[in-house]
């Protein structure tokens, strides 16, 4: 490793990425709470009312970015599964363990939100198509994950556990997301592709984006918080916990 | 070969064997995953024609007929074959004619779709209404260009 770039590996021990943790936090929280400010007033103030759906459109600047993240934390989480399994990283299961209720919350936030817009749209609060059933399934993988880390009492096999759970439900992320291609639903496909663009006015796509980044930067925040108080649990009788200035007070 | 290489190749070739199996599942279970059949599908006989099975596709443009209360009967299309649908409830608030709709129901003798339920299926597109108008007009202004044919 030169000497130019950042050396990762020192941040993998909780000792050196504990205090990192904690000089981020107020960052992210600040960015959280200015862009999801911004987005909500684009949305509720400034983006046009819909051709078809009026007003009850709004919800989808909730909706989108909550399922998008439902999505990408589920596969952080398991980013940090394969990192603890092969490097044996006592951070990763840690980190993991940081971002599943944050994970889930957004997942019930997607599925919540979608029964509030099917009920006016679609005539109907839920429905058993493969979108829907899928985005479920991805909440209850949350739920058994959290389950399965917390009831084993021995940590190392708890993580271990947790992280192959984790393993094996990544198969439902492509099924979440390519469900609306593969087969015929009653959620609608992807407004925003990579290949063909996206079917949404500008300003509705950018309030979207905007929302989309202040759940990140909310997710970043309350993660690395988790992760800090985790680190105290975990690590309680070893030197440095004993040293930290905020735990001799 | 160090342990982490091992693992590494162990947690590879797992999540692989897992992905094809889980490959093999979906293409067992396809036609089942499918929420609705389109008016094609159902004129080639691959929907469950003899039990309740749902149905999907557009409204025909000027195909909506209300009869006494709340029945009404339509047709669904997809362009190739069409299906005529009677149903009798209060429809939601997006069904209008040339919108995406999926009923659930049986097909009766004269091959009528006797829906029990009807859902509007939106599409993935958002403009604001002066957008929706100046594409309308546009697309009006080619049919006329185009010598009346639709396109």
């Amino acid at each position: 490793m030169n000497n130019a770039s950042i050396n990762w590996f020192k941040y993998s021990s909780p000792a050196t990425f504990y205090p990192l943790a904690g000089r981020l936090i107020p960052w992210f929280m600040a960015i959280a709470v200015i862009l999801i400010g911004i987005g909500l007033y684009l949305s509720f103030f400034v983006a046009p009312t819909d051709y078809k759906q009026g007003e009850g459109y709004r919800i989808i600047f909730v909706h989108v970015p909550a399922a998008w993240m439902s999505m990408f934390i589920y596969l952080i989480m398991a980013f940090w599964a394969v990192m603890g399994l092969v490097f044996n990283t006592r951070l990763s299961a840690m980190m993991s363990q940081a971002l599943a209720p944050t994970g889930a919350m957004f997942t019930f936030l997607a599925l919540w939100t979608g029964a509030f817009w099917g009920k006016p749209m679609w005539g109907t609060w839920w429905v058993w198509d493969a979108r829907l059933t899928s985005e479920l399934i991805l909440f209850f993988l949350y739920i058994g994950f959290i389950a399965l880390q917390g009831a084993i009492d021995d940590t190392r096999r708890g993580d271990r556990a947790g992280a192959i759970l984790l393993l094996v439900g990544v198969v439902n992320i492509p099924i979440i997301y390519f469900s609306v291609k593969w087969w015929n639903t009653l959620h609608q496909g992807a407004s925003i592709s990579v290949t063909q663009g996206s079917s949404m006015a500008s300003i509705m796509l950018n309030t979207m984006l905007i929302m989309a980044l202040g759940f990140w930067a909310y997710t970043i925040a309350v993660a690395l918080s988790r992760a800090r108080s985790i680190i105290l649990e975990r690590e309680m009788d070893s030197q440095w916990v004993r040293e930290l200035q905020e735990i001799r007070q | 070969m160090k342990a982490r290489h091992k693992r590494l190749g162990f947690l590879i070739v797992g999540l692989a064997a897992l992905g094809l199996a889980t490959f093999f599942v979906i293409q067992a279970l396809d036609s089942n995953l499918s929420y609705f059949f389109s008016p094609t599908e159902v004129a080639q006989d691959q929907a469950p024609s003899n039990h309740v099975f749902r149905l999907g596709g557009m409204v025909e443009e000027g195909s909506v007929k209300r009869g006494e209360g709340v029945d009404v009967l339509f047709t669904v299309t997809d362009h190739a074959n069409s299906i005529q649908v009677l149903y009798s409830g209060i429809l939601p608030d997006l069904f209008s004619e040339g919108q995406g709709v999926i009923a659930q129901g049986k097909l009766d003798a004269d091959g009528v779709f006797v829906a029990d339920e009807v859902l509007a299926k939106h599409d993935e597109t958002y403009m604001p209404p002066e957008v929706a108008e100046a594409l309308e007009k546009g697309r009006q202004a080619e049919v006329k260009m185009n010598g009346g044919t639709t396109p």
